[in-house]
């Protein structure tokens, strides 16, 4: 009786793995339907200077006035230096920034999303934005370890129509998953949020608690939702095809550079107009701040044809 | 100022970077070489950095005096961003004895300026330098080079300027940008502040928007620097500081 007991237990246990091990085949399928799949991993780039010397100021006017961003911000006091660091500089460039917290600080002011699940806060802080976001159409979701430079985030969407879906960042692939990176940061329009929202209520395509067995980090979880709601990710670079979005920091990318190019550094490393880098201390963050929007040699005009204003109260730009 | 062990790990990233923007630029070690290095009848090591100076300055003299009209002397792990050093000069005359740097005190009476963050001297200036030292009126009377080229300096009524910016910002700095931007709780000077002239600032106001130099800077921030200076920047961002 024993001996046949354990078997049925062995063979449980054994079907039941091989059901587990079906159910992660399913959703990372390495590159069986590549040939002939329709390619939807997109690369975004801004406009050229030549076709935004074409718009007139009135154009201008409205592109200036439509590339607002709400910027959020999802901290926790385990990161509050990070936290400090982010309000004090980057995100004082957003047109509104909310930092979102699993747990209240006392040090300092969030929005207490009282939740210890990273999906289920990304998911209640997207609501969050999406009912409180004004006339702003664009959103940045964001770490506070990460630094953002929203100028160029303005300009790389700045052609683009927010009332279409659009989830921008750096794509990396997932078996048939295509999903932005959320260490260097994540774009969404308002209409990708909007279906985003309405994908929420489909507790089986997009549950809450995510899968029970198999845990996705949220930035899968993200994209699969997305996805079901016919939004894909695409990969912001500029006009040489170089990420505009990194998780790496400036210093580790230079390093990089001078192992692989010895020659031509600052060039092949990183874009003038990048909006992401990631993984910098509190220290090179405040030192990026002064590199990005002070530090500057006499003489060099721009004649860029936007203009942003710097942010009011703020002294470190 | 370079020397041969540093031409690989130092002097090249100077080179790939900064040094193209000078006009001239001399690469003054011990050994002649074709990185291209000046050599000059010199040893290797802090002990003999002021004769190596003072051998520097009198090579220039002889030799490009006419070739230019400011004269920099900046370490092979300094970083200079020579469009910000040719605003700053631009209303001065080079015919007039003075040199701007970093200013520190005390040990010379009118102040002296930092080896490590650059200083840079008027045509003057120079001719007065070699001049003393061909006179007696100068010697190598201390090893350490900031100190000892102020003393002579001001036995040849050379001057001091000011070279911070209009708000009073610094713009030579002996130390790497981490050292000052960083916003401080109110404290007492730290050690690498305590030679200043000037009262020093910490925090976002410490640096001007054109700084001129950076010192103690590694190959990797070397062109970290080179990046954020000449490269990354906020798409059609008006800056605060406009100085015109």
């Amino acid at each position: 009786m024993m001996s046949e007991g354990s078997s049925f237990m062995k063979g449980m246990a054994l079907g039941g793995l091989f059901c587990l091990v079906m159910t992660y085949f399913e959703t990372f399928n390495p590159g069986i339907h590549s040939e002939g799949h329709l390619h939807l991993h997109h690369h975004l780039k801004p406009l050229s200077k030549e076709e935004l010397q074409k718009l007139s100021e009135g154009q201008m006017s409205d592109l200036t006035q439509q590339v607002r961003v709400y910027c959020l911000i999802m901290v926790t006091p385990k990161l509050l230096v990070h936290w400090a660091t982010a309000n004090d500089t980057w995100s004082k460039h957003c047109d509104k920034s909310v930092f979102y917290t699993s747990e209240s600080s006392k040090a300092l002011e969030a929005f207490d999303l009282q939740e210890q699940d990273e999906w289920a806060r990304m998911r209640k802080a997207i609501k969050h934005a999406f009912e409180n976001a004004g006339d702003l159409r664009w959103f940045f979701l964001a770490q506070p370890t990460t630094f953002a430079i929203i100028e160029n985030l303005k300009y790389l969407v700045l052609d683009k129509d927010s009332s279409q879906p659009f989830y921008i960042g750096h794509t990396e692939k997932s078996g048939e998953l295509d999903y932005v990176e959320y260490d260097s940061g994540i774009v969404l329009s308002y209409e990708a949020v909007r279906r985003l929202i309405e994908m929420f209520k489909d507790e089986d395509k997009c549950p809450e608690r995510g899968n029970a067995l198999w845990k996705m980090p949220e930035e899968k979880q993200l994209a699969t939702c997305l996805k079901y709601s016919g939004v894909f990710a695409e990969n912001g670079e500029d006009a040489q095809g170089k990420g505009l979005f990194n998780k790496k920091s400036v210093s580790s990318m230079i390093s990089d550079s001078m192992g692989q190019n010895p020659a031509d550094v600052v060039e092949a490393c990183c874009p003038d107009m990048a909006i992401t880098f990631g993984g910098m201390s509190p220290s090179q963050m405040q030192v990026l701040m002064y590199g990005v929007y002070r530090l500057r040699p006499y003489g060099h005009d721009f004649h860029d044809s936007l203009t942003f204003l710097p942010p009011k109260d703020s002294d470190n730009d | 100022m370079t020397q041969p062990q540093h031409l690989e790990s130092r002097t090249q990233h100077v080179r790939d970077t900064w040094g193209k923007r000078c006009n001239i630029v001399l690469y003054m070690s011990s050994k002649e070489s074709d990185f291209p290095t000046v050599g000059l009848n010199v040893s290797e090591g802090r002990s003999h950095l002021y004769w190596k100076t003072i051998r520097a300055f009198q090579h220039i003299h002889k030799h490009h005096l006419d070739d230019a009209d400011w004269f920099l002397k900046a370490d092979d792990d300094t970083f200079v961003v020579l469009e910000n050093l040719r605003y700053g000069l631009s209303e001065h005359n080079t015919e007039e004895p003075m040199y701007f740097g970093r200013r520190f005190v005390p040990f010379v009476a009118q102040g002296y300026m930092s080896g490590g963050a650059g200083y840079v001297l008027s045509k003057e200036a120079l001719r007065r330098f070699v001049k003393g030292f061909a006179d007696g009126l100068c010697s190598h009377n201390t090893e350490i080079e900031d100190i000892g080229l102020g003393r002579c300096m001001e036995t040849m009524k050379v001057k001091t300027g000011d070279s911070r910016d209009v708000l009073e910002r610094q713009t030579f700095h002996p130390y790497p940008p981490d050292y000052y931007l960083l916003r401080q709780l109110l404290r007492p000077r730290p050690w690498y502040l305590l030679y200043e002239h000037y009262d020093p600032v910490e925090g976002p106001g410490c640096c001007s928007d054109l700084a001129i130099s950076f010192h103690y800077m590694d190959a990797v921030g070397m062109h970290t620097l080179e990046y954020y200076t000449y490269h990354l920047r906020p798409y059609g961002y008006k800056y605060r500081f406009n100085p015109d």
